[in-house]
Order: structure tokens, then C-alpha cells, then sequence
């Protein structure tokens, strides 16, 4: 009976936080409207393009959630995405097709993620060091694949490219531009992507067996262990899973950069983190899920396009915001904690 | 550790010195810098060459691959020493010391060169000012972690994450998005010569001296070691783990500060961008080099302090071996985890059943 009082009462204060983010993502929205709707702020196409540029970002930040909610982290996305970028462009000027090196992509997530899972996972080490080693690994490889900057043009690949430009019009919502056109607002394909990987990883948390593990895992590894399950191999899949997501996101970042660099995606790691955190997610494990993720997403997202609309501010603004924003919610979390073990 | 076996054998002995690990792996690098020598053709031993060499501008300087080494490694040493001590106390690394050396550098030279400025010959505000203007920054950041991990119990990986990330932002917002330069032979003393010597070795030594005084003179080497091995049981013996953990965070940016210093003195420029970048990994890759466990507690600090140079001679090799700036952390990422693999609970249990099995069946064996 008692657990059950606590356990109305964490679902209490974690839904007060997913209510918090939402919030702020309203009044941020709406300040950002008020202060540039002669920007053309208040139009869809505004929160649209929010959308599409942080499409790989939405699936790099589920996995995050993923990995968050066994107590882990993994830093080391923002490097496997420029990794990601770098092999397309390179991989596609060799000729490849679009197809095969996206699958190539794929697996080398897949393979990055298992090696990662399984040192943290099978050899017990700290999360943040195997991701740390792993953010400098994927950083270094891919300036060993290529040194320098490598766009993809038409030329280079017409199949990627067609991807990339695919305009999907949305049948309302538009407005009239300044010389009386009718501008129909318009979503890309990597939009669907992120909305196809949100949903599934959605449902995956709250339906299936391997989603309701990685919960038990975050709320205590040790009652995880007692009950059966096999924390180790949970743990693992984890990573695998986040860096498999990461590379669909490393997908659709490089569809909207058109190029790999060394320089790309620098701090990527920090965003997908501070969208969970705001998100609602606990960094000790166990709580959260993908829709506040979601929303944290935008809240960066409404941030750095606030930022852009103002167009004086500096360059920095954002990535300042960004860690002022993770600080502020890493410590209510941490009152939170200190109420419930005060109330225990 | 083999207190029954009366004579414990030399390799036995060898097993249980705690800077075994460095010392090797230092051993290893010199190794492949001398077959790489003679492969190349040239003196094998040119490694150990220390000449001084008449220079137009510093007058006579001592020169050869060791300096080299002992010179470029600096920061790094500054930095596993306070590295070391938020590592033995809290169970986590610092992150964010790369970044903080980067804005303590920017603070330092906005300082210099006035807000706004790009370039400067003359400094604007004196030069002890700007010194500990970089210090005062450095332990500000310390402060910022050091409160985050111990009074508000942030996971120490998570709260610098933090600074990570905004203190390059902050520093070229300070710095007004340029790359300042403070073209003064004065600033540019800390990253040149004294004497024959370089200035950052002197300076590495000095901090290393300070650190080894208040560990040997204080307690308070034994009370972070304490707090690191069990922080209840601390509190419980009566101290104060929360602001011990603290404090090492404030020593620990205090010489980030420090290096960043030294660092943007050799360029004579803060480029928030580049000053620091990729350090945080060589600070926790020197300590857990050093043979220390990522895992908090006992630590040995001339473990990490060989551990730095070493991270530094392996840089140096690489470059030599024609690995580019930006290739060269796949080889430190693949060394550190191997290192931490060997460290980990379930392979050293594993090791110790493969030799508990060895012992018994050789017990077996004798008695047979």
C-alpha cells in the first residue's frame, strides 16, 4: 500500500516536470511570436523549419533517453554523427550509391554501439568514460577518413540530393509572401523519419519487454537483477540501440547539412542531453520518456531561432542558453531527489 | 601483497609497485621512438639527446626531444594533478577543465588587451592583473563544479558537462568573438624561456611541488582519499566530505586556470576555439595512466604525473609518425580504454580466478 502511495507521488512530480517544459516551450514559442511576428515568427512554416533542422536531432535525443533511463549517458553522438556525415560524403564522391552507404551508416552504428554496450554493459565501466573515449574516437576517424571539408552536390549523388530537397507540402497553413505569392508550408523527409522513430521508440518504452527492463534497470539495478532480468545484456542493447538511432540521426543531419567535416556536429552530444534533461528525464535513471524528449528538442530548437531572428546577437548565445537551461533543470531535479529521500 | 610466500619472488614484488603501469608504458613509448629511429636511419639514441642550442632571440636554450616532451607536456601535468584529486575524491571526472582552460585564457587576454580589442603590443592593464585574472577564473569555474557535485549531488560527469560546453561560449563572448593576440614579450614569458629552461616546465614543477607540500605537510592528502573510499563513513569519522570534494573541484579549475595560462602565453593569442581542446582527455587519460582507479579513492599522484608525461611523449610520437592533430585521439581513445578494460571489476576477477586456479594446480602439482 505504502509503495503505491510513493509511487502516485513520483508520478507527481516527474508529470509536474514534463508540464514545466511544456510550459516553458509555450512561453518561449509565443515570447519569440510576439517579439518577431514582423519576421514572419508567428507563421507554420517557423515551427516547421524547427522541425527540419532538428530532425536528426529528435533521433539522436531518443536514444539519449534510451540510455538515460538505465542511468547512463552517452556523449559520444555528437562525434558518431560527424563520423556519419563525413563517411556519407566521402563514401558518395567515391560513387557509392545513397542507399548502400546509408545502410553502411547503419551497421557501423550498430557495430559502434556494440563495442560501447559492451565494455559498459559486460565490463562494468563508467558510462562516461567508455563515451568519452568513444566521442574522441569517432572524432579522430573521421578526420581520418578525410581531412577536409566534403559537400555532396547534385553531381555527387542525384539520389541523395533529391532526398534532401523533397519538399512535402502540408495543405494548410500557409500565408501569402510580400508579392502576394501563396507560400504553402512544407515539411522534408527527414521530419517523417524523426516522427516514425519518436512513435516507435515510444511505444517500444511503454509495450514492450525490453522498455519496461530499461526502466527497472534505471529505478535500481540491484531489484532489476533480483527479478531476473539480464541487466547486462539490457545494458548493452542500450548503447547499441542509442548509437543505431544516432546514425539514423547522423543520417538526417547530413541530409540537411549537405557536407562532412572534422567540425561537424561539435556539441551535438550537449543539445540531445540538455532535450532530455529539460525533457523530464532523470539522469539517475528510471524516469522519463520520449515526449518530453520531444518537447526539449523544441525548446532548443525555439532558442536558437529566437537567437537567429534577433540576428545581433552572438554567435554563442545559443550554446550558452542551452547549458543555462540544462543547469536550471539538473537542479530541480536535484531538489526534487532531496524532497522525495527527505519524505522517505 | 604475497605476505605468506616468505620470499616474495622480484616479479611479485614488480606486480604490486604502484607505478608499474606508467613507468611501462613510458619504457613502451621510448621503445617505439628508437626502432622508429634506427628504422628511419637516424642516431636511435637521438631520443636522449639534450644539446643547447645559441638562438637569436632567447639567447641559449637547452633543446632536444626530452624538453620537448617535459615543455609540451606542462599543461597536461598541471591538469592531472588537480584532475587526480577530483577523481580520488568524488568518483568522477572533471570535463570540463579543456574548456575552462580555453575561458580563463580569453578572460585572461580580454584583460590584457582591453574588451574588444584584437590585437595589442601594449597591455592595458598591468600584467599581474591578467595572471590572476586566469587563476580567478579558473577556480571561479571550480567553484561552479565543486558546488554542483557536492552540495547539490550531481553525478561530477554531468555537472561539468556544463562548462563543457558554455565556457568557450562564454569565452568568445568575452572575447567578442576574436581571436585575441597580446603581442608582449612579458605575456609571452610564461610559454617561453628562463634562463635556458623553458618557463612551462618551471611552472609544472612549481605546481607539483605545492601539491606534493600540501599533501605531505596537511592532512589533507588522507582526508580526500578517505572521503573518495567512503564519504558516509567520512562524515561519520567527523569531516567534512561535501566540502573536501569541494575543494579539490576549486584546486582542480584553479589549475586549469593555470594551464590555460601557459597555454595562450606560448601562442601569445586566446583562440577560444583551439586553446585547451581535446586536454580533458589526456588529464583523464594521465591519470588513470597513472595507475589510479577511475573509481575514486586511493590515488598516487607521481603515478599521474609520470602518467602526463607519458600522454605527452605518445603525442609526440605520433606526430612524429605523421599522425595528424586531429587523428591522433582514435590512438588515446583505444589506449584509455584498454587501460580501464584492464582495470575493470570482472576482467581483474577473472585474472585473479585464472591465477588462484594457476596457484592451486601448482600446489597440486608440488604435493604429487
Amino acid at each position: 500500500m505504502n509503495e503505491k502511495v510513493k509511487s502516485a507521488k513520483k508520478l507527481n512530480s516527474n508529470t509536474l516536470l514534463l508540464l514545466i517544459t511544456i510550459g516553458l516551450f509555450i512561453v518561449l514559442y509565443v515570447a519569440g511570436c510576439a517579439a518577431y511576428s514582423s519576421k514572419g515568427f508567428a507563421h507554420l512554416q517557423t515551427f516547421l523549419n524547427i522541425l527540419i533542422t532538428n530532425a536528426g536531432l529528435i533521433c539522436i535525443a531518443c536514444g539519449l533517453t534510451v540510455v538515460m533511463l538505465t542511468a547512463g549517458i552517452d556523449i559520444s553522438v555528437g562525434s558518431l554523427v560527424a563520423m556519419d556525415c563525413m563517411m556519407l560524403a566521402v563514401g558518395m564522391e567515391k560513387g557509392m550509391g545513397a542507399v548502400p552507404m546509408c545502410i553502411l551508416v547503419l551497421l557501423v552504428g550498430l557495430a559502434f554501439g556494440l563495442v560501447q554496450g559492451y565494455l559498459i554493459g559486460y565490463l562494468e565501466i563508467q558510462p562516461f568514460i567508455v563515451t568519452m573515449a568513444g566521442m574522441f574516437f569517432g572524432r579522430g576517424m573521421t578526420a581520418v577518413i578525410c581531412t577536409d571539408q566534403v559537400s555532396i552536390k547534385e553531381s555527387t549523388n542525384a539520389t541523395f540530393y533529391q532526398w534532401a530537397n523533397a519538399k512535402i507540402i502540408i495543405p494548410f497553413g500557409g500565408y501569402l509572401n510580400k508579392k502576394g505569392a501563396y507560400m504553402a508550408p512544407f515539411i522534408r523527409v527527414t521530419v517523417i523519419v524523426a516522427i516514425v522513430v519518436l512513435i516507435l521508440v515510444f511505444l517500444m518504452l511503454r509495450y514492450t519487454k525490453f522498455g519496461r527492463a530499461l526502466y527497472a534497470i534505471g529505478g535500481s539495478e540491484q531489484s532489476a537483477t533480483m527479478m531476473g532480468l539480464n541487466v547486462k545484456r539490457v545494458k548493452m542493447m542500450a548503447y547499441v540501440l542509442s548509437s543505431f538511432l544516432c546514425s539514423i540521426g547522423g543520417i538526417c543531419y547530413c541530409l540537411n547539412t549537405m557536407a562532412g567535416s572534422v567540425r561537424a556536429a561539435l556539441g551535438l552530444e550537449m543539445d540531445a542531453i540538455s532535450s532530455a534533461v529539460i525533457g523530464g528525464t532523470l539522469l539517475t535513471g528510471g524516469v522519463g520518456n520520449v515526449i518530453g524528449t520531444f518537447f526539449g528538442v523544441l525548446i532548443n530548437g525555439t532558442i536558437s531561432s529566437i537567437v537567429k531572428s534577433n540576428g545581433k546577437l552572438a554567435s554563442s548565445w545559443p550554446n550558452i542558453l542551452t547549458a543555462a537551461l540544462l543547469f536550471l533543470f539538473i537542479v530541480i531535479q536535484s531538489i526534487f531527489a532531496a524532497l522525495r529521500t527527505r519524505k522517505k | 601483497m604475497n605476505k605468506n610466500s616468505g620470499n616474495a619472488s622480484f616479479f611479485a614484488k614488480l606486480k604490486a609497485w604502484p607505478l608499474l603501469l606508467p613507468v611501462v608504458s613510458l619504457i613502451l613509448v621510448m621503445a617505439v621512438n628508437i626502432i622508429h629511429d634506427a628504422a628511419t636511419g637516424i642516431n636511435p639514441l637521438s631520443f636522449f639527446i639534450i644539446t643547447l642550442n645559441e638562438t637569436t632571440n632567447s639567447g641559449s636554450i637547452l633543446y632536444g626531444r626530452i624538453i620537448d616532451i617535459l615543455n609540451r607536456g606542462s599543461e597536461v601535468a598541471i591538469l592531472a594533478l588537480g584532475m587526480t584529486l577530483v577523481v580520488s575524491s568524488s568518483a568522477g571526472t572533471d570535463i570540463s577543465v579543456g574548456s575552462v582552460m580555453s575561458l580563463a585564457a580569453s578572460f585572461c587576454c580580454m584583460l590584457l588587451a582591453g574588451y574588444g580589442v584584437s590585437s595589442t603590443n601594449e597591455l592595458a592593464v598591468p600584467l599581474v592583473v591578467g595572471v590572476l585574472g586566469a587563476f580567478l577564473m579558473g577556480a571561479l569555474c571550480g567553484v561552479f563544479n565543486g558546488t554542483l557535485v557536492a552540495y547539490l549531488q550531481i553525478q561530477p560527469m554531468v555537472a561539468t558537462l556544463i562548462l563543457y560546453s558554455a565556457a568557450r561560449a562564454i569565452g568568445l563572448l568575452l572575447c567578442n568573438d576574436l581571436i585575441v593576440y597580446v603581442r608582449n614579450p612579458s605575456f609571452a614569458y610564461f610559454g617561453s624561456f628562463t634562463g635556458p629552461i623553458p618557463t612551462p616546465i618551471i611552472i609544472a614543477a612549481v605546481c607539483i611541488a605545492i601539491v606534493a607540500l600540501m599533501l605531505s605537510k596537511t592532512s589533507l592528502g588522507m582526508y580526500i582519499q578517505s572521503v573518495g573510499i567512503n564519504s558516509k563513513a567520512s562524515r561519520i569519522a567527523g569531516l567534512n566530505s561535501k566540502r573536501i570534494i569541494f575543494m579539490t573541484y576549486v584546486i582542480c579549475g584553479l589549475f586549469a586556470g593555470v594551464a590555460g595560462l601557459v597555454n595562450s602565453s606560448r601562442i601569445t593569442s586566446a583562440d577560444s576555439n583551439n586553446v585547451g581542446l581535446y586536454y580533458e582527455m589526456d588529464a583523464i587519460l594521465a591519470v588513470a595512466l597513472g595507475g589510479n582507479s577511475l573509481g575514486g579513492g586511493k590515488f598516487n599522484l607521481a603515478g599521474s604525473i609520470i602518467g602526463a608525461y607519458t600522454i605527452q611523449a605518445i603525442t609526440t610520437t605520433l606526430y612524429a609518425l605523421g599522425v595528424s592533430t586531429d587523428q591522433a585521439p582514435v590512438f588515446k581513445a583505444i589506449i584509455v580504454i584498454l587501460i580501464v578494460a584492464i582495470q575493470s571489476a570482472p576482467l581483474r576477477a577473472y585474472f585473479r580466478k585464472r591465477s588462484a586456479a594457476k596457484a592451486l594446480a601448482g600446489r597440486e602439482a608440488a604435493k604429487a
